[in-house]
């Protein structure tokens, strides 16, 4: 039967399944009840984990990759401004090829400050040679954060499992959860290779010359590449044990054969769902979830669009000066399958700004008239001065 | 599908008073989804909550800008927050009321004093409870003894009886069933 939970709380309690040995975290809005739902679990003696409250996001991850470099089953959280002191630490950890697990509750940058949700945050630190997975509902929340232990501990990487601060975090519906029989099943004892054993010292993140530098970023990116067929497998298994999958590396919704395609990543996908459910009068489109961006999905994106005479791409986030993010990624997967649909990008629901279910029909007008520049599709242009238009 | 709206304030329990009803349809077979309007809580302030219920799925989480029903758990916001803004046309509205009169409001109104119940059952102002359990009479959604329930797990031994009581005088205060037709008609 489903438990009414909210989606932060249903974080905590799939977290503790997976029976983390080190947790430390620094609260940020919206992260905060993740942490203080495990915090919760440990002090009711519910999950035995060392929990450890730090005095910065710096110090969080510093703390979650010293643990699970010790061979600890280490996880944080953080959003936003955490996520940016954390990034030193974010790359390192990368870096070090130390498998770890991390949600980010995603919220915008700032300045101008804001509490709200976007994916700006994760987007920063998109480069840093984690696997990034997004998540669309809080159900799959739950599913890969179990699966981003699994996937962290057999590929030796880190995994930033993303979900929409707020619209995610936030939100009281009814889930599902796994039993701890199931999970532990899935996620037998893990063993790091290289954990720290004062028995048998070695050296971590030695200084490394011109000499090896480039073959050491070059097997990085392999290796997340390598990550692509771990995560299918990674959901695929889950499923088999569960019953329920959460969209391997991408997932198509909607109508496989209608040839105007949305690809968005995150929560936006349901409102765009019910969107075209609920407004028969409006042409049904391929709605196109990635959920891996790192490893990015190139093959299985070239599939999902095959056939489409227009890709409309909503991004969550943007680069300023040049605009999409996203965007470029996806045109470069598409090249490489020779024929290219019109591509109509552009961001919305900046900084929180609610993503009605009229966006569905705003998008597909792009259509209508030859792509125009990448731009905010909800930004209120008149109420900017004229050269900011 | 059902969408409610509830106004309050901070630390008026406005969230706890949608996942509450959230809670309740679950528990009850039906799909539901709460969340609060994001903001920057701080106790006093204007803030907003949002009820989905539905017998399918639910996919949009885009905030509610057409309830069928508005909560609102201080009459003092009927001043300052439009509480009734995008009030489907025939949708209820249930306001905690102390004063003489009626509130200015358009449309299907029912006031009840909510805060007061909760100060002679609970010796606090937490309105929500009876609200809620006003509103199932008033809707028949769900028997008002699920809300009960639902508060079993939150409260335990006096406490949840103080609640019970609370519940059972708050739902007589109203007419049962006034709302049963808008809210049968909207799919929930």
């Amino acid at each position: 039967m489903a438990l009414a939970l909210e989606g932060s709380q249903a974080m905590a309690r799939a977290v503790a399944l997976c029976r983390p040995q080190v947790v430390a975290a620094y609260p940020i809005t919206p992260q905060t009840h993740i942490v203080e739902g495990i915090a919760k679990l440990v002090a009711d003696g519910r999950l035995d984990c060392e929990m450890v409250s730090v005095e910065s996001e710096h110090s969080a991850a510093t703390v979650a990759l010293g643990a699970a470099l010790a061979g600890s089953r280490a996880y944080t959280a953080s959003s936003s401004q955490g996520i940016l002191l954390m990034s030193e630490v974010i790359f390192n950890i990368a870096g070090l090829r130390v498998p770890l697990v991390m949600t980010c509750a995603n919220r915008a940058l700032g300045a101008p400050l804001s509490i709200w949700n976007d994916q700006q945050d994760s987007m920063a630190v998109r480069d840093a040679g984690w696997i990034q997975i997004y998540c669309a509902t809080n159900q799959e929340a739950v599913d890969t954060t179990i699966q981003a232990f699994r996937i962290a501990e057999r590929c030796e990487l880190p995994v930033m499992v993303c979900v929409d601060g707020f619209t995610l975090t936030h939100t009281l519906e009814g889930l599902e959860m796994p039993t701890q029989e199931q999970v532990d099943t899935y996620l037998p004892a893990y063993r790091y290779a290289r954990a720290l054993d004062p028995a048998a010292p070695i050296s971590v993140g030695m200084l490394v010359t011109p000499e090896h530098f480039s073959e050491v970023r070059h097997a990085h990116h392999q290796a997340v590449l390598r990550a692509l067929p771990e995560i299918e497998a990674a959901d695929a298994d889950y499923a088999a044990l569960t019953g329920r999958a959460a969209g391997g590396l991408l997932e198509v919704r909607g109508d496989a054969s209608a040839r105007i395609g949305i690809l968005a990543i995150g929560s936006v996908l349901g409102t765009l769902e019910d969107a075209m459910l609920s407004q028969p009068d409006l042409p049904r489109t391929r709605l196109i979830k990635l959920r891996s961006f790192r490893p990015f999905p190139a093959e299985a994106l070239r599939r999902a669009c095959e056939g489409l005479d227009h890709l409309i791409i909503l991004e969550r986030a943007i680069s300023p000066g040049a605009g999409a993010i996203l965007g470029p990624e996806v045109v470069m997967a598409l090249v490489d399958g020779g024929t290219l649909p019109k591509v109509h990008d552009v961001a919305a629901g900046l900084g929180g700004r609610d993503m009605r279910i009229d966006l569905y029909r705003r998008l597909l007008a792009l259509t209508e008239s030859d792509p125009k520049p990448f731009h905010v599709i909800d930004a209120r242009l008149e109420q900017l001065p004229e050269e900011d238009r | 599908m059902l969408e409610i709206r509830i106004h309050g304030r901070g630390g008026q329990g406005n969230v706890v008073a949608a996942y509450l009803l959230a809670s309740t349809a679950i528990a009850n077979g039906r799909h539901a989804q709460a969340f609060p309007a994001f903001g920057a809580e701080r106790r006093g302030a204007p803030v907003a909550a949002f009820v989905r219920i539905d017998d399918r799925p639910i996919l949009r989480r885009c905030q509610v800008s057409e309830p069928a029903f508005v909560i609102v758990q201080d009459q003092a916001l009927l001043h300052t927050a439009n509480v009734a803004a995008g009030l489907r046309s025939g949708g209820g509205v249930l306001v905690d009321w102390m004063s003489e009169g009626q509130p200015e409001l358009d449309g299907e109104v029912v006031t009840m004093p909510a805060t007061r119940l909760a100060l002679e059952h609970l010796g606090r102002p937490v309105p929500n409870t009876a609200l809620l359990a006003a509103f199932l009479a008033l809707t028949e959604l769900f028997p008002v003894q699920a809300l009960t329930d639902a508060l079993g797990e939150r409260f335990k031994g006096e406490a949840l009886e103080k609640n019970r009581r609370l519940v059972e005088q708050a739902a007589s205060t109203v007419e049962t069933g006034r709302w049963k037709e808008i809210a049968h008609g909207t799919g929930a």
